[in-house]
Order: structure tokens, then C-alpha cells, then sequence
């Protein structure tokens, strides 16, 4: 078991055995849930892998395949959504080209991604780029950005 | 130097989005380039602080110099040198940049209780909050008082959760303190996942304090040892200043073991929530503390008498706790002078939409909603009209134009049909289509159905699929009658509140906009223009100046002519995006 696999075991007993925050570790560690990851742990403590992936697919939080490089998230809450979230989104899939269904660009650069609401309600429409919020943000102003993460 | 100039900048999760952090770092630089000694707090007091709530003209930026304060609005790193050189130092305010009128007319109305503090106090130092009588209500409570007396006190302020169903707080302590058993937890409910609101990460980030002290004082009257904040993940600003404001309560004893040498033990740990809307139900967020998926159960039995790992259990919302040490320290009588004679106290909203000072709102119980949106919101923007306030998210509904009169407060929003709900207020001008709206509300809570009851489950898709036929053009005419009959069933059969009340914001719209719902299945119109399957663009000739940006911006090369020339959309080729009604300066597209 490799380290990274040996510290999550740690905190998960220390955690009062909470399966959720394992999870959230293995997130943390591997910026997804890999499924060999699972089966290690299933073995590991005689829990159904069943069990985790049931937590892992109830969640919005946990994604069970690798995601991009550059993390683009659009606030879709109702201030958002009164103010072009759904324009935005468009405007998203357009510029990046990606299939209906698809939310990963094929290079891994960027995946786009929803989210309810980030409660900055008052700077809507809201985008998410890298953990950066961007307020008030425009089609055009998203676009460049865009540009910018495909530039670097 | 007895009167240090103060600086505070907002930096709540809106005040950073607009710069908040590059302002903070102008200020530090300026002030060390005008040789104020570099350990700027022993000269200068510079402060990072909680949303004060008109983020819309963050970044917000108080100077405070021999005691007088002024407010700066949109302050940017440039206009830092500025400020430094004309007003801290000189004490000659930049008039240009201080806040207007509406800034005051903002605040004027408003009565603050939870948050009073937020906006002033560095929610990153405990002393800032230990300042303004912070902790005194709960030294008070443990030295004076007792958990029978700490209860009265609830009970006589008339305190109501403020997570949504409004249930006496000090009535639910006592159930949970009558328990007998050696465990008994106390949770504290920040999952915050309407969309829409925000009153509770506003009050993490800006007053953490005040969340813990209320926890440890609910703690002590229930009898509890062990407290969780359950916090949603997207919350990333909230999460690490409660983590930190810990930390620090701790170190203070506070919290831990023989609180202020007391033989009172009390910790709190925090959880993490991982994005799921109905672990904000209180059952089905004990299954997640647990480590299970988020499911709610059937309620009797309640948490106080069987919660997390079948322990009695207090669920209360952030607002909820963050009131009450303020309770405990100006007395109950004080709180229960604001408000109704049901509804005491004030009320954090989140005023949002097309309003044009939207922002964080604190007011007290009973307020009309006229003055809601038009005294403090400032009104509609630009000159558009009026046309609903949504309240209580997905479990609420949209008031009317009509009704603008209604207090605000528990009973007169149900008796129209809405909900207080958590506080979110998100307010919609003729621009918004209601059948839109209910549409929108309806992917959100069947998205977020846990699937465990049927009627939620299916019940829901149903509902969102009629809604779909509608704004697509397809809608039958019997539809509505479908679907205010699938609501009531839904309503009256669901296992938890979130199936309860998510038929809401299609019952309160129908009843209030029916004709709108009728021109789409009639007449095969979305009057606001916004369902995109019923909207047809075009270029108004009158209007059209020839100067391409439409064309520019199509993205399906939809529209043809020559620079100077008038335009023309071509109606086979057209997505209806409405990329170039955005993009034109002219109002020379017109939809419909
Ligand atoms: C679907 C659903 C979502 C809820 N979400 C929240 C929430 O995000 N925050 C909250 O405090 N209460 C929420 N509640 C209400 C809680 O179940 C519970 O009533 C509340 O936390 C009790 O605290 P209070 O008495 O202080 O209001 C939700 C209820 C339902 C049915």
C-alpha cells in the first residue's frame, strides 16, 4: 500500500470510521476517487466496495473519473440563473468544443463543471476558475479567461 | 498614538471576488512607503472583515480616522495611494470615491442583532470579537445562570430556528435537555444549500465567534460534550475562519475541557458536506455525520429524542445559534421587542436578482415587503418592472407585484402560499418567465431528490417533464390541472421536507401567473422571452446600424450583411442563444 493509501487509513480511524471522509481524503489526494483505490480500501477494512461506491455516487462532490487540469465551475443558483448562468454554460461548451455529455476537454486541460449555488448571490452571474471566483462575469470576459488557461 | 486611524476592508467571499485581497495588500504597501512602521497594527490598525452586506459595491473599504468614519465603495489597488496620502494621513476624505446615498438608505432600515458585528470585527482574531462583549453572555450563562435558566431566557425571547421551519428554539432545548442519557450531541446546521442564500457563510465568515458561543451555551443547557458543524464544501472562506476561530476558543477555554475552569467539557469538531442539498434535512444529516448517504427517515422519532448514533440530538441552523448569546446578553425581553407577536426578532435575508442594491439584509420580523425591496434594495434595476420576489428556494414560491404589501414574517408569507425558508429572496423583473422559473426549481430538487421515497422520486420527474413540454412548445391543455393534482399528491406524500415542498414553485406560480402558463400552451409564447423554443429573433431595421457586433457574435453564422448596411437573421440557421440581442447597443434585435 503506498503511503498517500497508508495516511488516509490513519485518519479513517481516527475519524470515527467515517467513509465519507475517507473518500474525501482519497480526493484530496488523487483529485478523484480511482477505483483500485476503493477495492484497496474494501479489502483493507471488510467493507463492501459497494458501500463506498454508493456513497461516492450519492454525493455531487466525489467524481469516480480523472478530471482536467484547470477546473471551470458555473454557479448555476437562482441569482445566477436569473442573470445568464444557462447562456454561460452554452458559451462553455462552444468555445471548448466538447460533445453533448462530455465535460472534460480531450487534452485534460479543462473541465467544466455546476454547482447549486456558491452563496455569492450579490455578484451574479458567478464562475469558479481554479478556486478563483469571478463575479458579475460576461460571456466575453469568461471567453477570455478561457483563452488565457489554454494559453498557459 | 491614542487614536490609531482604523482600516477596514471587506473581505468576505464577495470582497475578495472584487479584489478584496489586492486592496489589503495595497494598503500594507502604501502605509510601509509612508514610513508607518511596518508592524502596521501598532500604528494603524488594519483589519480584514465580514461581509457588511451591499457586496455589490465591494470592494468596501472603512476609514476611521479620529473616530469619524468614512466608507469607500468599488476601491480598487490603484486608489489605494490615494486614500493613504489624502485621508489617513491628512484626514481629507476622497470624496469622490465614499459611498452614496444608497449605501446609507441600505442600512437605514435595517436592524442588526446577528449582525452587528459582521463588518466590523477581524473575524480571524478572537480578541476583535472578545472587544464587543464576545464570550460574556457565556461566562455570564456558566458563572450566573443555569441550563433551567438559559432555557427560560430562549423561551421568553420567542426565538424560532431560522433553518426554515421555525420551531421554538428554546422549546426543542428543553425536549433534548429532559433526555436522560449520558451522550446527547448538538449540531450545528451550515449546509446552507438553497440557492440563493447566503445569510449563513455571511455570518461564519464574518462572526464565527458568535456560532461557537451560542453552540457551547446550547452545549451546556442541553447537557451535551461533543457539537458538530456540518458545512457545506463549497464554502471554502467559511470553513477556514470557523476552523481557525476553533483554534482559538480553544486556546482561550472556550471550548474543550473545564470551560472557563468550570466542570464543563465541550468540543466541536467540523464535517464537511459533499454536495448533496438534502443532507440539510436534519435526519438525513445525521446518516451523513455517520458516514452513510444523506437519507432522510421518517420523523417521530425526532433528533432530540433519537439523533446522531441514537443519542438525543439538537439540530439548530447557524442564524438560529449565532442569536443567541446576543439573547442572553441584552436579556429576552430586548429580542422580543422586534418583530410580531409571533415571529420575534430579526431576520437575515438575501436580497438578490434584479434589484439594484442587492446584498445581505438583516431586518426586523414583520417588515413590509415594499420596504424590502424599494426602501433598502433601492428597487428594480435600470427601468424595467417589478414582477415577483421568490422566497424560500425550492421550498417556497414567488409573491406578486400585487402583494407587495405582506409583512414578512412566518405566518403571512405561508398564508400566500411562500415560506420565510432560510432568507434567500431573489427578485424577478418582466424579464423572467415564471414557467421558467418553476422549471428551474424543479431540475433542482429533482436533481437532488435522494431517490429513497417514490412520490419525491418520481413524482418530481414527472412534474419537471410536464414543465418541459410546456416551455418547449409542446404543452397540453390539461396540463396544468395535471400538475397542481401531481403536486398535491406529492405534497401530501412525500417522506421528507424536501418532497413536501418542492411542488411549491409550481402551485404559487400557477395560482399568481396562470395567464403566463396559458400563453405557452395556448398560444405557444413565452411572454418574458426567455423559453428559447417559443422566441424567434430578428433585426429591427429601424434600429440597426449596420455595425456587425451581432454578426461578430453568432455562433452559427446565422447573421448576414454588409457593415453599415442593416442586418438580417436567418431563421433556418438561428440556435437562439441570444448571444447577439446581448451584444447589440442598439436594441435592433427584437425577440418574441
Ligand atoms: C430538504 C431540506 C433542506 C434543508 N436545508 C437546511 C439547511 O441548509 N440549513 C438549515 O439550517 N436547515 C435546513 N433544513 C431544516 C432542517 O431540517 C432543520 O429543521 C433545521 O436545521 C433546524 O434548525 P432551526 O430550528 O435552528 O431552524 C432543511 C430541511 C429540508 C427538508
Amino acid at each position: 500500500m503506498d503511503k498517500a493509501l497508508k495516511k488516509i487509513l490513519a485518519d479513517f480511524t481516527k475519524n470515527e470510521g467515517n467513509i465519507i471522509s475517507l473518500l474525501q481524503n482519497i480526493q484530496d489526494a488523487f483529485g478523484y476517487i480511482p477505483e483500485d483505490a476503493v477495492y484497496c480500501f474494501s479489502k483493507e477494512l471488510d467493507i463492501p466496495a459497494s458501500r463506498f461506491f454508493g456513497i461516492a455516487t450519492f454525493y455531487a462532490q466525489f467524481h469516480l473519473s480523472p478530471r482536467g487540469k484547470n477546473i471551470v465551475t458555473t454557479c448555476c443558483g437562482t441569482a445566477c440563473h436569473v442573470k445568464g448562468s444557462e447562456r454561460l454554460l452554452n458559451g462553455l461548451k462552444t468555445e471548448l468544443n466538447l460533445p453533448e455529455g462530455e465535460h472534460t476537454t480531450s487534452d485534460r486541460e479543462i473541465t467544466i463543471e455546476k454547482v447549486n449555488c456558491v452563496g455569492a448571490c450579490s455578484i451574479a452571474p458567478v464562475v469558479i476558475i481554479n478556486k478563483k471566483v469571478h463575479g458579475k462575469i460576461s460571456a466575453d470576459k469568461l471567453m477570455k479567461e478561457i483563452r488565457l488557461l489554454r494559453k498557459q | 498614538m491614542k487614536n490609531k486611524p482604523i482600516i477596514r476592508i471587506c473581505m468576505g467571499t464577495g470582497g475578495i471576488a472584487a479584489g478584496g485581497t489586492e486592496v489589503m495588500k495595497a494598503f500594507k504597501k502604501q502605509l510601509k512607503r509612508k514610513g508607518i512602521k511596518a508592524d502596521v497594527k501598532k500604528h494603524c490598525l488594519l483589519h480584514k472583515v465580514g461581509c457588511r452586506g451591499l457586496c455589490a459595491k465591494d470592494v468596501l473599504v472603512d476609514i476611521i480616522v479620529n473616530k469619524v468614519k468614512s466608507t469607500y465603495q468599488f476601491i480598487q489597488p490603484d486608489m489605494v495611494q490615494r486614500i493613504v496620502d489624502e485621508h489617513v494621513i491628512n484626514n481629507v476624505p476622497v470624496q469622490d470615491w465614499l459611498v452614496t446615498d444608497d449605501y446609507h438608505q441600505f442600512h437605514n432600515k435595517q436592524i442588526k442583532v446577528v449582525l452587528s458585528d459582521c463588518g466590523t470585527i477581524d473575524p480571524e482574531e478572537i480578541s476583535s470579537y472578545r472587544a464587543v462583549g464576545g464570550y460574556d453572555a457565556l461566562k455570564q450563562v456558566l458563572e450566573t445562570g443555569s441550563p433551567g435558566d438559559t432555557i427560560k431566557t430562549l423561551k421568553e425571547s420567542g426565538l424560532r430556528g431560522r433553518g426554515g421551519a421555525g420551531f421554538p428554539t428554546g422549546m426543542k432545548w428543553e425536549f433534548c435537555k429532559n433526555q436522560s442519557s449520558p451522550e446527547k450531541y448538538i449540531i450545528c446546521n451550515a449546509d446552507e444549500g438553497d440557492p440563493g442564500a447566503f445569510m449563513d457563510r455571511s455570518i461564519i465568515e464574518g462572526n464565527p465567534h458568535a456560532v461557537i458561543e451560542g453552540m457551547v451555551i446550547g452545549a451546556y443547557a442541553i447537557g451535551a460534550h461533543k457539537g458538530y458543524v456540518y458545512i457545506r464544501a463549497e464554502y471554502p472562506l467559511a470553513v477556514e475562519r470557523l476552523r481557525k476561530a476553533l483554534t482559538h476558543a480553544r486556546k482561550l477555554k472556550f471550548l474543550g475541557k473545564n470551560i472557563l475552569g468550570k466542570k464543563f467539557n465541550f468540543d466541536i469538531k467540523v464535517k464537511l458536506g459533499a454536495g448533496a442539498f438534502v443532507c440539510g434535512e436534519e435526519t438525513a444529516l445525521i446518516a451523513s455525520i455517520e458516514g452513510y448517504r444523506g437519507m432522510p427517515r421518517a420523523k417521530p422519532p425526532f433528533p432530540v429524542y433519537r439523533g446522531l448514533w441514537g443519542n438525543p440530538t439538537v439540530i439548530n441552523n447557524v442564524e438560529t445559534l449565532a442569536n443567541v448569546s446576543y439573547i442572553i446578553r441584552n436579556g429576552a425581553e430586548w429580542f422580543a421587542s422586534f418583530g410580531t407577536e409571533k415571529s420575534k426578532g430579526t431576520k437575515v435575508f438575501a436580497l438578490t436578482g434584479k434589484i439594484r442594491n442587492s446584498g445581505l439584509i438583516e431586518v426586523p420580523m414583520g417588515i413590509s415587503l415594499r420596504e424590502i425591496i424599494y426602501d433598502i434594495g433601492g428597487g428594480i434595476d435600470k427601468d424595467v418592472a417589478f414582477k415577483a420576489v421568490q422566497t424560500g428556494g425550492p421550498s417556497g414560491g414567488c409573491i406578486p407585484a400585487s402583494l407587495l404589501n405582506i409583512n414578512v414574517d412566518y405566518e403571512s408569507l405561508a398564508q400566500v402560499g411562500s415560506i420565510v425558508g432560510s432568507g434567500g429572496m431573489v427578485v424577478l423583473d418582466e424579464n423572467d418567465c415564471m414557467v421558467n422559473i418553476a422549471k428551474f426549481f424543479l431540475q433542482f430538487t429533482q436533481a437532488e431528490s435522494c431517490g429513497k421515497c417514490i412520490p419525491c422520486r418520481i413524482g418530481t420527474k414527472r412534474l419537471l417533464e410536464i414543465l418541459e413540454r410546456i416551455t418547449a412548445g409542446d404543452g397540453r391543455d390539461e396540463d396544468l390541472e395535471l400538475l397542481m393534482n401531481l403536486s398535491y399528491d406529492i405534497k401530501a406524500s412525500s417522506l421528507c421536507g424536501l418532497g413536501q415542498t418542492a411542488p411549491n414553485p409550481i402551485l404559487s406560480t400557477i395560482k399568481y401567473f396562470r395567464e403566463e402558463y396559458e400563453a405557452h400552451i395556448k398560444k405557444k409564447k413565452c411572454p418574458a422571452g426567455v423559453c428559447r423554443d417559443l422566441l424567434d429573433y430578428a433585426v429591427l431595421a429601424e434600429f440597426c446600424t449596420g455595425c456587425g457586433a451581432c454578426k461578430r457574435v453568432c455562433p452559427a453564422g446565422a447573421v448576414s450583411g454588409e457593415r453599415k448596411q442593416v442586418h438580417r437573421i436567418d431563421p433556418e440557421l438561428c440556435v437562439k442563444c441570444g448571444a447577439c440581442f446581448e451584444a447589440c447597443k442598439f436594441k435592433a434585435i427584437g425577440k418574441g
